[in-house]
């Protein structure tokens, strides 16, 4: 007993000496850039040279992905939804964008980092606010198409049951209807409002 | 008391002493830029006040440190939690995104806020003074809404 008791007043009597101030913000940046490195250790994928090889493979790989991500979420399919994720946000990576001016690159390199942002909150996170994020990209996909454009016919879908009646929108490669914002509870709310060709 | 007790509490002793000289990050970078949330956006006072309250503790680079952080492990426990809470939303570098992700992290603060979910309960346990009560709620989700509008205009 009596170790005890002189155990805990002398740590309280050395709480003030545990204090050290450091500002270090590169300590800390150091951090980040480790649990985003073991995060990509997790999910491995077979991504690399043949990604950066060539633009088309690449905005192909990220339409796929994309794909992906809503067929599962239409499947209710949080796992799935997760790996299509992980996989978007790597194929951000891949798209090759020095053939576009400047001004141009700057864009298409900010809807990048907001769809790699995306896809990795989809990598972990449970199935409504995966729901959320995939609503929240479909804009930003829309745009980086506008830019770099298609290489399949796709159709911007909506249902204004979404969000509390605000409405949300996604993208599918076929006009049927098959609703990824509610999944089964919901499968065929939704219309077509929009369709991206190929030029 | 016996052998191994004393021994046990023995080591036990040493190593929480041991543990209270390991130097520890503290989040409080000065200077506070213009590219902090509350000086980019000019924000009311009561606004700003709220938000310092309930979510520079983790999303900004200066942390209000309770006077258990000076224990360990407890400062090391803190000091992992900031770091998450700053690498998904820095308040303080906001004014430095782009205006996409400034409406993409809007977007994610607004449903965290709306559903509840921040700030988080855990930290709501030992830090009432960060609660959002229903006028709060609503001050923030009005503020954050019309810097959205703003952004997209």
């Amino acid at each position: 007993m009596l170790v005890l008791i002189l155990s805990v007043s002398l740590s309280l009597s050395l709480i003030a000496c545990g204090n050290s101030n450091q500002n270090n913000q590169e300590e800390s940046a150091k951090q980040h850039d480790h649990s985003a490195m073991s995060h990509e250790a997790d999910h491995s994928m077979p991504t690399g040279s043949e990604m950066s090889m060539d633009e088309n493979k690449s905005m192909t790989d990220l339409i796929d992905d994309y794909l992906a991500l809503k067929t599962a979420l239409v499947q209710d399919d949080s796992k799935a939804a997760a790996n299509a994720g992980q996989k978007l946000a790597e194929a951000t990576s891949g798209l090759d964008i020095s053939t576009f001016d400047a001004p141009k690159q700057a864009v298409i390199k900010e809807i990048l980092e907001v769809l790699k942002e995306h896809g990795e909150h989809i990598a972990k996170s449970e199935i409504a606010h995966q729901r959320e994020h995939f609503e929240g990209m479909t804009k930003d996909f829309m745009d980086l198409l506008a830019q770099v454009g298609t290489d399949r016919t796709l159709y911007k879908q909506y249902c204004p049951m979404y969000n509390k009646g605000n409405g949300g929108s996604w993208l599918s490669a076929s006009q049927e209807i098959k609703n990824p914002l509610f999944g089964s509870k919901m499968l065929t709310c939704g219309s077509v409002k929009e369709t991206i060709s190929m030029k | 008391m016996r052998k191994w007790h004393r021994v046990a509490l023995g080591v036990l002793f040493i190593v929480l002493v041991g543990i209270q000289f390991v130097p520890v990050q503290r989040n409080e970078i000065e200077p506070v830029t213009n590219a902090d949330f509350i000086e980019h956006y000019e924000s009311p006072v009561v606004i700003g006040n709220i938000i310092r309250a309930s979510c520079y503790d983790c999303h900004s680079n200066q942390t209000k440190y309770p006077w258990y952080s000076n224990v360990q492990p407890i400062g090391f426990l803190l000091q992992n939690h900031i770091s998450e809470g700053k690498s998904e939303l820095n308040l303080s570098e906001f004014g430095l995104l782009s205006n996409r992700m400034k409406r993409t992290k809007l977007k994610s603060i607004l449903s965290q806020i709306d559903n509840d979910k921040m700030p988080m309960p855990s930290y709501l346990f030992l830090h009432s003074e960060a609660k959002l009560d229903s006028l709060k709620k609503t001050l923030l989700v009005s503020y954050f809404d019309s810097i959205l509008v703003d952004i997209d205009r």
